[in-house]
């Protein structure tokens, strides 16, 4: 549909295209002051010097591999318990339950996605962390292993919501061919629908990766914050501290402009990138399927 | 027979699968009953009216959280001010003007890309350019303005949701009648979607009135005696109380800290629950 150009209308039009491209001008903004503000901690500190395994800003140490190590082992042990508990509840939801038990589930789920992390980084630190010292009969109970679980609590409902969607908008005529030619529904699930729902489930466990890593207040309050070297499979029963962790806990005391100051920045960019290149997967996911259901169809 | 033994074996596969379908989706959903039953349980003993109206003492060791509550209101509601017209500009620009191509695609990343970037970077950026470049300080517009960039990409993307969820015959029929695109999107368009753009709004706002790190240096700090009295004061705020509280003073009593978090959880929970008040009985009335 096409609206003729009115010249007394140019005026809101040009408003709306600017705010249209608002996105792109606030990521630009963002990635400018990551980099003025962070850049300068390359040409103070030798970049040999970040990949050093001490963290101790006072004595002008700056090993942020720790801090890097820290991020991906509670990432991975969150996604190891969200993406199975997550995957089997959206296929639970989507093509097992009723649907009243659906539509009492999935808003339930979701209601997780919005409490508000330090909520949950409260709860881990005054009861989850005393269950599991006492259980596991750990010094402390405030290890990558609480950490990991509440961030899997926070990865379960975006894999959930987006897993659910995904396995919904499966065409029910492919279910009805596997159910004609004589599978079950279990076989069904499995053989036809969830590699139909492949790419969304895909980008649903992007997105979990995303608010894992990306996580702040919970990790900040049941990790421990020990900047130390992880070693072995004990790693996930020491404290560890993860890079936002790092920026949220120290960045109130630096002072602006010094070495230290650059340096949070600078793990701000290695946030930022991580996170643009979990985000640009995720979706290319989501193009890809466009693209091929495209190529079926015409 | 043999047909039918390996029939019953599969409909017994099928029917343990599904139990341990639901088992998981139990486990999935138990700890969300769990966390919301604890904290009613142990914080509604604190709840009274000097705690929701009274100022911290003795250390935030007693006394009430008001100062708290007020400033999460004005960072929730600052936010809502900047950020509502552009994202509303922006999803009518998607959903309306934008032309498919390389621009447009090049938009809808971007969007990703904000929704992905971690609060405690966003908080980077507003120390960066709020806090110090501008000279605001920390401050209320300052969190305000930060919780405002992270809070953009969900409102537009809910927006544009409910714009397209407006029948195309809707706007067919305007501009038949004579009308312009901006006439069109005003009186048709926009009145049809608002429901879903208020939706879209409070969602947005419920995250923003959650989120402890873009306000760690931009504008919460640990006490104030006593409320800000502009936007260019700093401010305390229930999030990031119930972080201070819950890690930085020793000797707390649990009760004050359940009864924040209690406190918080209402908060966001209620703008949750007005949220899905509105849609529903939006789409109850709606007749198309």
């Amino acid at each position: 549909m096409k609206f003729p150009t009115i010249k007394s209308e140019s005026l809101i039009t040009g408003i709306i295209k600017i705010t249209g491209y608002s996105a792109i001008i606030f990521v630009g903004l963002i990635f400018y002051f990551l980099i003025s503000e962070g850049l300068p901690a390359i040409t103070k500190v030798p970049f040999s010097e970040f990949l050093k395994t001490r963290w101790y800003p006072i004595e002008d140490y700056f090993g942020i591999l720790p801090m890097l190590v820290g991020s991906f082992i509670v990432t991975v042990g969150a996604l190891i318990i969200a993406v199975p508990i997550g995957l089997l509840t959206a296929i639970y939801i989507s093509e097992v339950a009723s649907r009243r038990t659906k539509e009492f589930l999935k808003p339930l789920v979701e209601l997780l996605g919005g409490f508000p992390s330090v909520v949950l980084g409260f709860l881990g630190l005054l009861i989850l962390s005393q269950y599991l010292r006492e259980i596991l009969n750990l010094p402390t109970g405030l290890s990558a292993l609480t950490g990991a679980l509440i961030l899997a609590g926070i990865a379960i409902p975006a894999i959930v919501s987006i897993s659910e969607d995904a396995l919904d908008a499966v065409p029910k005529s492919y279910r009805d061919a596997s159910l004609a030619l004589g599978a079950t529904e279990w076989q069904t699930i499995w053989w036809v629908t969830l590699p139909a729902a492949k790419s969304g489930v895909l980008t649903a466990i992007m997105l979990g990766i995303g608010r894992a890593i990306g996580e702040t207040m919970v990790v900040l309050m049941v990790t421990g914050n020990a900047p130390m070297m992880p070693k072995g499979l004990a790693t996930f029963f020491n404290p560890t501290r993860t890079m936002t962790a790092t920026i949220a806990a120290e960045m109130g005391e630096v002072a602006n402009g010094s070495t230290h100051y650059n340096v949070l920045f600078f793990i701000g960019i290695v946030l930022f990138v991580i996170a643009l290149i979990v985000n640009v997967t995720a979706s290319t996911f989501v193009f890809r399927r466009k693209k091929r259901s495209e190529r079926i169809l015409s | 027979m043999k047909s039918r033994t390996s029939a019953e074996r599969r409909n017994t596969t099928q029917r343990i699968g599904f139990i341990f379908l639901r088992i998981v989706a139990i486990i999935a959903v138990l700890p969300i009953i769990a966390i919301i039953a604890i904290i009613v349980y142990k914080g509604a003993s604190a709840i009274s009216w000097e705690f929701i109206t009274g100022f911290p003492s003795n250390g935030m060791r007693s006394g009430g959280i008001w100062p708290a509550i007020v400033g999460t209101f004005f960072l929730t509601m600052g936010c809502a001010i900047l950020v509502t017209p552009v994202g509303i500009g922006a999803a009518v620009y998607l959903a309306e003007y934008a032309p498919d191509n390389r621009w447009t695609q090049s938009i809808r990343i971007a969007i990703i890309n904000l929704a992905g970037i971690p609060s405690v970077v966003y908080g980077l950026f507003g120390l960066g350019l709020f806090v110090i470049f501008l000279n605001l300080g920390i401050s209320i517009v300052a969190g305000a303005f930060t919780l405002a960039i992270m809070t953009l990409p969900v409102i537009i993307t809910t927006t544009e949701e409910a714009l397209r969820a407006v029948p195309q015959s809707f706007r067919v029929v305007s501009i038949s009648l004579g009308a312009t695109q901006w006439q069109t999107v005003r009186r048709i368009v926009l009145p049809q979607a608002l429901p879903g753009m208020i939706t879209g709004v409070i969602l947005g706002l419920e995250r923003a009135a959650g989120e402890t790190a873009p306000i760690l240096f931009t504008a919460a700090v640990f006490y104030l005696p006593q409320l800000p009295s502009s936007a260019l004061d700093p401010t305390m705020a229930l999030p990031y109380h119930l972080y201070v509280i819950s890690t930085q003073v020793p000797g707390m009593e649990p009760e004050i800290q359940y009864g924040t978090a209690l406190v918080l959880l209402a908060f966001v929970l209620g703008m949750n629950l007005l949220a899905t008040v509105v849609r529903s009985r939006a789409r109850a009335r709606r007749q198309w």
